[in-house]
C-alpha cells in the first residue's frame, strides 16, 4: 500500500519535471542550432548564466516583490474574512456592500494602477494593487463558505440552543476553510500579478525597485537574458505562493475535507 | 393486547400537542388540528408516507419548528430545552473527533472538557464506541457514525429524544442490531422516544405505540399499541403479535396512500 502510494507520488512529480526539462532541452537545442542572438531570444543556458552573474541585484528585487505580495496577501486576508463575516450577518450588508467589492474586481488593475501612483507613494500603490486584486476571492469564496453550513448541522446548533459567537467559532469558520482556503490560493497568485502589474506601471514612470521593475529596466537596456532571468523567479515564486498554500490547505483539510483525502486516495 | 385509542389527553403525557398547524410559507399545509400526547417512558413511532408531516411534528416537538396554529404543552418546562435529536444523516461535525462530536452539546451549554469527559465516555460506553473516540467520522462505518449521533443525543441525559428516521440509510443487518441497541439503551436510559420511520417492521418492533399518519395534513389513521412487557429479541419478529402489529400497521398505511391519491 505505502509502496503503492510512493510509486504514483514519484509519477506525479515526475511527470510535470520530465515535459518542463525537456521543453529547456528542445529550446536550447533550436536556439544553439539556428543560432539565435541572445537579444533576439537567450538560450536556458545564457538565462541561467544571467541569473547566477546578477543574482544579488535579482534576489534583492525579488525580496521587494516579494514582501509586496505578502504584505498584500496578509491584509487581503483579514479584510476579505472580516467583510465576509459582516456580509453573513445581515443580507442588508451584503446587498449594501458587496457591489462595492465587485466593482473593485471587474475594474482593470492595469487601468486603476496609474491613478494609484498619483495619489500614493509608489511602494503603497503597488502594495494596494495587489491588495485589490487578491481581497476578492478571498472575501467572495470565505461568503460562499459561510454561506453554506449544513442545514443539519444548523438544526443541531439550534436544538442546543448555540449562541451567534458559538455557531460562529465551532460551526461556521470550520465549515468555509475549504472555501476560505481555495480563496486564499487563488489570492496568493493573484496577489503576485497585483504586485507585478502595479511595479510596471511604477517602474514605466521610472520609480520602484521590484522584479517587474528589472525587467522594463532591462527592456530598456535591451539585456533579454536578464528580462527571462526575471521573468523565471515571477514564474517561480508564483509557483512557490501556490505551492505554499496548497500545501497549507492539505494539511488542514486532511483527513476530513473531500478535496484533501481525494489526493490521499 | 390489542388498545386502539384515539388520540386523548393522558395524565402521564411529557408533551400534548393540541390542534397544532403548521402552514409553509410556500402555503402548503404540513399538519392541521392535529393532536398528540407523547406519553412519559413510551417508544412512539410515527408511520406515514413521505411527506405526511412526521418530520414536521417532531421539529415542531423539539422548538425547531414553530407551529401556526395551536399549542404544545409540556408537563415540565425543563424537559423542553433538554431533547436529544438524532437525524436522518448522522450529521456529525466532519472536521471533529467522535470525542468532540459527542461533547459538542455539552460545550454549548458551557461545560469544560474537563468536567464533560466523564460523561461523553459514559455516553460513549454505552453505544460501544469508546475505543473510537479519537476517530474522525469518516473513519467509521455508517452505522458507527449513527451511534457516535445517538451517544451526542444521549450525552445531556435527555428525558426525550426525537429520532427522524436515523436507520433508513443503512443496511437490513446493521439496521437490526441498532434497533437492538437501542432497546437496550432504551430499558437502561429509561427516556422517551419519539420514533419517525417508513418502515413497518421497524415500526412493529421498535415501538410501544405506533401512530400511522396520512398524507393529508398528517391526519391519524390508526394507533396501534404494542405491550410494552413483550420482549423484542427474534422470538419476537415471528410472533402473532409482531405480525398483527405489521398486518395492522401496512392496511393503514394502504389506507393513508389511497387516501392521498383520491
Amino acid at each position: 500500500m505505502s509502496k503503492k502510494r510512493r510509486t504514483i507520488q514519484w509519477r506525479d512529480i515526475g511527470a510535470p519535471f520530465a515535459v518542463f526539462f525537456a521543453a529547456l532541452a528542445l529550446w536550447e537545442a533550436l536556439v544553439r542550432w539556428k543560432n539565435v542572438p541572445p537579444y533576439i531570444l537567450p538560450a536556458p543556458s545564457v538565462v541561467f548564466e544571467k541569473l547566477i552573474e546578477d543574482r544579488e541585484l535579482l534576489f534583492s528585487s525579488l525580496m521587494v516583490t516579494l514582501g509586496v505580495t505578502f504584505e498584500a496577501l496578509v491584509v487581503a486576508t483579514i479584510c476579505g474574512v472580516a467583510l465576509a463575516l459582516l456580509i453573513a450577518q445581515s443580507k442588508w450588508l451584503e446587498r449594501a456592500l458587496l457591489p462595492f467589492a465587485i466593482t473593485l474586481q471587474v475594474t482593470p488593475i492595469i487601468a486603476i494602477a496609474p491613478l494609484l501612483l498619483v495619489y500614493m507613494q509608489p511602494g503603497n500603490a503597488v502594495l494596494v494593487c495587489a491588495f485589490l486584486v487578491a481581497f476578492f476571492p478571498i472575501l467572495s469564496n470565505t461568503s460562499l463558505g459561510l454561506a453554506s453550513v449544513d442545514f443539519g448541522l444548523r438544526d443541531l446548533f439550534d436544538l442546543y440552543h448555540a449562541s451567534p459567537w458559538q455557531k460562529l467559532i465551532y460551526l461556521r469558520l470550520p465549515s468555509a476553510l475549504p472555501q476560505f482556503l481555495t480563496g486564499l490560493r487563488i489570492g496568493g497568485g493573484l496577489a503576485l500579478i497585483g504586485a507585478i502589474v502595479a511595479e510596471l506601471a511604477a517602474g514605466a514612470s521610472g520609480q520602484g525597485t521590484g522584479l517587474a521593475y528589472r525587467i522594463v529596466e532591462a527592456g530598456f537596456r535591451l539585456d533579454i537574458p536578464r528580462m527571462f532571468a526575471a521573468l523565471a523567479l515571477i514564474s517561480l515564486s508564483g509557483l512557490a505562493i501556490y505551492g505554499a498554500l496548497a500545501a497549507l490547505s492539505y494539511v488542514l483539510l486532511r483527513g476530513w475535507h473531500e478535496s484533501a483525502r481525494a489526493d490521499q486516495e | 393486547m390489542w388498545a386502539v385509542t384515539g388520540a386523548q389527553m393522558t395524565a402521564s403525557a411529557l408533551v400534548s400537542l393540541r390542534n397544532v398547524g403548521k402552514i409553509f410559507p410556500s402555503g402548503l399545509v404540513a399538519l392541521a388540528d392535529y393532536d398528540l400526547d407523547v406519553r412519559q417512558g413510551e417508544i412512539l413511532t410515527l408511520l406515514g408516507p413521505s411527506g405526511c408531516g412526521k418530520s414536521t411534528v417532531l421539529r415542531l416537538i423539539s422548538g425547531l419548528s414553530s407551529p401556526t396554529a395551536g399549542s404544545i404543552d409540556w408537563s415540565a418546562p425543563q424537559i423542553k430545552n433538554n431533547i436529544g435529536f438524532v437525524f436522518q444523516d448522522a450529521t456529525l461535525l466532519p472536521w471533529a473527533s467522535v470525542f468532540n462530536n459527542v461533547f459538542l452539546p455539552l460545550r454549548l451549554s458551557g461545560l469544560s472538557r474537563e468536567t464533560a469527559s466523564a460523561r461523553v465516555d459514559e455516553a460513549l460506553a454505552h453505544v460501544g464506541l469508546l475505543d473510537f473516540s479519537r476517530s474522525l467520522p469518516r473513519e467509521l462505518s455508517g452505522g458507527m457514525r449513527m451511534r457516535c449521533a445517538i451517544a451526542r443525543a444521549l450525552v445531556t441525559h435527555p428525558a426525550l429524544i426525537m429520532m427522524d428516521e436515523p436507520f433508513a440509510a443503512l443496511d437490513e443487518v446493521t439496521r437490526f442490531k441498532l434497533n437492538d441497541d437501542l432497546l437496550t439503551l432504551k430499558r437502561r436510559l429509561s427516556a422517551t422516544i419519539v420514533f419517525v420511520t417508513h418502515s413497518v417492521f421497524e415500526a412493529a418492533y421498535l415501538s410501544t405505540r405506533i401512530i400511522v399518519m396520512s398524507r393529508r395534513a398528517g391526519r391519524i389513521i390508526d394507533e396501534i399499541e404494542i405491550d410494552p412487557a413483550i420482549a423484542r429479541d427474534d422470538d419476537y419478529r415471528s410472533s402473532k403479535t409482531f405480525a398483527e402489529a405489521c398486518r395492522r400497521a401496512s392496511h393503514a398505511l394502504r389506507v393513508s396512500i389511497e387516501e392521498a391519491t383520491r
